[in-house]
């Protein structure tokens, strides 16, 4: 199984500096079941991290324990040096989609602002940053639609605000949590645009939670595959191969390039129980 | 007649009662809407009554039986983290059998029955001044915590995964808005009734919620429309002798109404 090794293939990449985030010994035991153990990886400036599986493999466990909401069972995170329950705050993060309720009073516009001060107690006297908003909301292409009401808007345009949520206040670390569920083809393209967009010029690390990685194999430097029972982890090459897949399944998994794409023929479609 | 009324005393303290609960119960309401908790307005409402008949048999006063039974029930519901179907069918059998009990209470109690009555369906005109004085301590609280809470509530309330990683405590804030909830219910009680509560705490916030997708201007919507119902309602009970409740459920379903077709034809 391939191990995590420094990668120089981040846009921006320093190879000086540390790594922004430390995934050190890391088991996780949910119920009954070992999701992973003993896992080790780390990410760089500049650097995507895909990470994938099948449903019940722990995959929003790890954005969970990057963003400090869930501890490891063993083993540490750190973000930028500190643990993540306190860099959490600093990370822009698009959690899964869930539909917002179609007369909410919210407005896009509200929606982006939350990502720079909805934590924020006390009274607001005056509405800070207005530009900053207005800017995240026309870096994801949404000034056509941010003053309508959010539970009105079309899938596409709601992640496209999510995305500006998570991007408005200059995170250290995205981590998005299937951003492109639900979304046609053109606006899986358009988030995997805005998200490696920001990566280049902010040299922001990605960590990019989805069930198929061809739309996001382009900007992929680096792909965590959890089975359910364990997990791999190395470049797309490294980890995409019928060997390390079908060791890390303990069945016969093929993966196949078909027209540059990846196909990932026989494994199991819920997390692996052996 | 009207006009006689208008100078008693009585009717200048329920007039002023009414502004008070109109404003929490439409600030709350759109809180109370937006994060779906309209079953729960209306479990806490009704074992505020359980409470109330406890007290009374005890020897106490209602409202004091109200308060700890509405505070007891949404500490609890707070407390539990609830989501979706499982908080709806949790709620609805905790509801029934509180209302057992409240049954039970009542048919203990040998005293005076209009005090089981006013509790059921409200008595504005029977607020004295040391009520009003707790309205306003009760109005005071509930909005300078609205008011603190106010982006993390919001944030929480329609985003409550974003909201948990940005550091808003998610749990924390649940048992205050129940606790918010449960003076708010208990207060609005003595107003419109045990039964009518929602018409304070809901309809406002529901037709507001078709009017605007400003978050404070529904919030600002929500108490106008609270208002209007319960001094409308209060006024008009001086002059057609039928219960405050039915003219201040109707005024503020009237609103509704009008903002749902309003909203359809918008569309």
């Amino acid at each position: 199984m391939a191990v995590a090794t420094g990668s120089q293939s981040g846009v921006r990449a320093q190879p000086l500096s540390e790594p922004v985030v430390v995934g050190e010994h890391l088991t996780q035991v949910v119920g009954e079941r070992r999701l992973w153990h003993d896992l080790t990886f780390h990410l760089d400036r500049g650097e995507v991290l895909a990470v994938l599986g099948p449903n019940g493999a722990g995959k929003t466990t790890l954005a969970r324990l990057v963003l400090g909401l869930t501890k490891p069972t063993d083993g540490r995170v750190r973000v930028n040096g500190v643990g993540a329950r306190k860099a959490g705050r600093r990370i822009g993060y698009v959690p899964q989609q869930r539909a917002f309720d179609r007369d909410l009073p919210l407005r896009g516009r509200d929606l982006v602002q939350f990502g720079l001060d909805g934590h924020r107690w006390g009274v607001a006297i005056r509405r800070p940053h207005t530009q900053r908003v207005q800017a995240a909301i026309e870096a994801v292409g949404a000034e056509g639609f941010a003053d309508r009401p959010v539970g009105r808007l079309s899938g596409g345009e709601q992640q496209r605000l999510r995305v500006a949520q998570a991007l408005v206040r200059e995170p250290e670390l995205i981590v998005a949590d299937e951003p492109l569920l639900s979304l046609d083809l053109a606006h899986q393209q358009n988030v995997v645009d805005l998200i490696d967009a920001q990566r280049r010029s902010h040299g922001t690390p990605v960590i990019f939670i989805t069930h198929d990685i061809n739309p996001v194999l382009p900007i992929t430097d680096r792909v965590l595959y959890l089975s359910g029972d364990g997990a791999a982890i190395g470049t797309v090459d490294d980890v995409m191969t019928t060997e390390t897949l079908s060791q890390l399944y303990r069945a016969n998994v093929d993966v196949l390039r078909v027209r540059g794409r990846l196909v990932v023929v026989g494994a199991p479609e819920n997390g692996g129980h052996h | 007649m009207f006009v006689e009324l208008l100078h008693q005393h009585f009717v200048h303290t329920a007039l002023l009662a009414g502004v008070v609960v109109a404003v929490v119960c439409g600030a709350i309401g759109v809180f109370v809407v937006a994060r779906g908790l309209s079953f729960a307005v209306h479990a806490i409402s009704e074992l505020g009554f359980t409470g109330a008949a406890g007290a009374l048999v005890l020897g106490l006063s209602p409202v004091v039986g109200m308060v700890g039974g509405s505070l007891a029930v949404g500490a609890g519901l707070g407390a539990a983290s609830l989501r979706g179907h499982e908080r709806d069918s949790s709620i609805g059998a905790v509801l029934a059998f509180g209302l057992g009990v409240g049954v039970l209470l009542l048919s203990l109690y040998q005293g005076y029955a209009t005090e089981a009555t006013n509790l059921l369906f409200g008595s504005i005109v029977g607020v004295d001044d040391r009520q009003l004085h707790v309205l306003v301590a009760v109005a005071v609280v509930v909005l300078t915590a609205l008011a603190l809470s106010y982006r993390p509530l919001l944030f929480s309330s329609v985003d409550p995964d974003a909201a948990e990683a940005r550091g808003v405590p998610l749990r924390a804030l649940n048992v205050t808005v129940f606790l918010l909830l449960a003076l708010t219910t208990a207060a609005a009680i003595q107003v419109v009734g045990v039964l009518l509560v929602l018409t304070l705490i809901i309809t406002p916030a529901a037709a507001a919620h078709y009017l605007t997708a400003r978050p404070a201007a529904a919030v600002g919507l929500s108490i106008l429309i609270a208002l209007i119902a319960t001094e409308g309602g209060i006024l008009l009970s001086l002059e057609e002798p039928w219960p405050t409740s039915f003219f201040i459920s109707s005024i503020s379903f009237a609103f509704y109404v009008a903002a749902r077709v309003a909203y359809a034809v918008k569309r």
